[in-house]
């Protein structure tokens, strides 16, 4: 039986195999996400992603628990941990906090390295994703690399993303930086029986004001005064809750899983999913025809040429922009 | 293009709540460039058998100090064995007596190491057992 036919039965080391394949980038595992395309776009995609040690592991483990006893759902986890960008290793710890899931066959953890990507997460994780999805898991939840301040891939890739913060990680510049709190459809401050979480609440909570329009009043000479934010396009905005939950103990997990869910009917109602759904389809296709466009440019430089002109370009008689365009216009050097 | 990585399971099983051994093997393994995953602690073989599948890893390290190597190894290749994996390798590190080497090595443990051992023979065994 072929892999793509044996995964669609339910066979999980063929699943296993395949992910390594996909990972591998093998023609065979090519072949078989082809011929399981068509099984996918029924899971909900649930993204995590946080600085490290605010618990993200921990999390994902109790809402995996939830997922399986209180609504009876197939959960496949996949987590990233970074590759060495010196050794090309890498040690993947994420399964250490995720041991209540072991013994459950509708549960499937695949641990992942980044293998060079930045970003978060690995190039072929939206694939793994894939596979998880067309085998039948109904929730997937993946767990970014613990970096903090740019893992936007996750945003693209996820349905819904949480990012996830712990009290005491940071002043309140680094709530209003750019990046990864924009990306949150759920914020969650974890560790939320340590001290300080009033405050990383309400930093969280000041970011987000800034960043949605809400309905703000001021006092102004004594008076209050309305500003009125500007109306959205017509459309329901959705303001991402703020959630506290201590994973560990399992506080606050059943909140954080009712609001994953409200922002899939969020989603859903108003047309979201199926944007979020082309916007990732779309830019998969692109950066697949991005790598086939440069490997096959790539294969048409002839010997040598690219080492003379980066040559010069070291030497500083050609700028890396010349190169570029020597190199595209097919022109001797 | 094809990237093949080496994956290593690397778990603890039984009671004994020393894993510093462990995790200088996982940290040997990783700086030699493979995909090394680690479960922690107190894994039954249930446990370790099941991580090894849904890893798909090419090999499995057992510490165990605790002396219940002869019931604890049996079992974990029975498992892989049962779940079709009978192709990874297993390799053991921990206080192994010396009269219990030819029985493990005979249930197919591909290498045994004691307190001393160097990690660069580790490697170079864990690197010759795994076949491409």
């Amino acid at each position: 039986m072929d892999l793509a036919a044996s995964i669609l039965s339910g066979n999980r080391l063929a699943l296993a195999r395949l992910l390594t394949q996909v990972e591998n980038h093998t023609p065979e595992g090519r072949q078989a996400l082809d011929l399981l395309f068509p099984h996918t776009g029924h899971a909900h995609l649930v993204g995590v992603t946080g600085a490290p040690g605010t618990g993200k592991s921990s999390l994902v483990n109790q809402l995996a628990l939830f997922y399986r006893r209180q609504a009876g759902k197939r959960v496949g986890i996949i987590a990233v941990d970074p590759t060495s960008p010196f050794t090309g290793g890498a040690v993947l710890g994420d399964r250490v906090r995720m041991r209540d899931l072991a013994g459950d066959p509708q549960v499937f953890i695949r641990s992942m390295a980044s293998r060079g990507s930045l970003g978060g997460l690995a190039h072929t994780t939206s694939a793994l994703a894939q596979v998880l999805d067309a085998a039948g898991f109904e929730i997937i939840l993946v767990e970014t690399v613990g970096a903090g301040q740019a893992e936007v891939d996750i945003a693209r890739l996820a349905h819904t993303t949480l990012v996830v913060e712990a009290p005491g990680l940071g002043d309140d510049i680094q709530a209003i930086k750019a990046g990864i709190l924009e990306i949150a459809d759920v914020l969650v401050v974890n560790k939320a029986d340590h001290p300080g979480v009033e405050n990383a609440e309400r930093a969280l909570r000041g970011m987000l004001e800034l960043a949605h329009p809400v309905r703000r009043v001021f006092r102004r000479h004594g008076q209050a005064v309305t500003v009125e934010a500007p109306p959205p396009a017509g459309e329901p905005v959705w303001l991402p809750p703020i959630l506290r939950t201590v994973a560990t103990e399992d506080k606050g997990i059943v909140e954080l899983a009712a609001a994953i869910d409200r922002h899939a009917g969020f989603l859903r109602q108003g047309g979201d999913w199926a944007r979020r759904e082309r916007a990732r389809l779309e830019s998969e296709t692109e950066m697949l025809l991005q790598e086939a466009l440069n490997s096959r440019f790539r294969a048409g430089i002839p010997q040598g040429k690219y080492e003379m002109l980066m040559a010069r370009v070291m030497e500083r008689r050609l700028s890396p922009w010349e190169a570029a365009r020597v190199l595209l216009d097919g022109r001797q050097a | 293009m094809s990237d093949r990585q080496i994956r290593i399971l690397v778990a603890k099983p039984g009671l004994d709540g020393h894993d510093r051994g462990a995790k200088v093997v996982a940290r040997a393994l990783r700086d030699a460039g493979m995909e090394v995953i680690y479960t922690g602690l107190r894994q039954t073989p249930e446990m370790i058998a099941e991580a090894a599948l849904q890893e798909d890893v090419d090999a499995v390290g057992l510490s165990i100090l605790s002396g219940a190597h002869m019931a604890l190894v049996p079992r974990v290749l029975e498992l892989l064995k049962a779940n079709g994996q009978e192709q990874v390798k297993v390799f053991l590190g921990g206080i192994i007596p010396d009269e219990d080497l030819p029985r493990l090595r005979q249930m197919g443990v591909t290498g045994i190491y004691g307190p001393g051992a160097s990690t660069e023979d580790i490697v170079r065994d864990v690197r010759a057992a795994i076949p491409g």
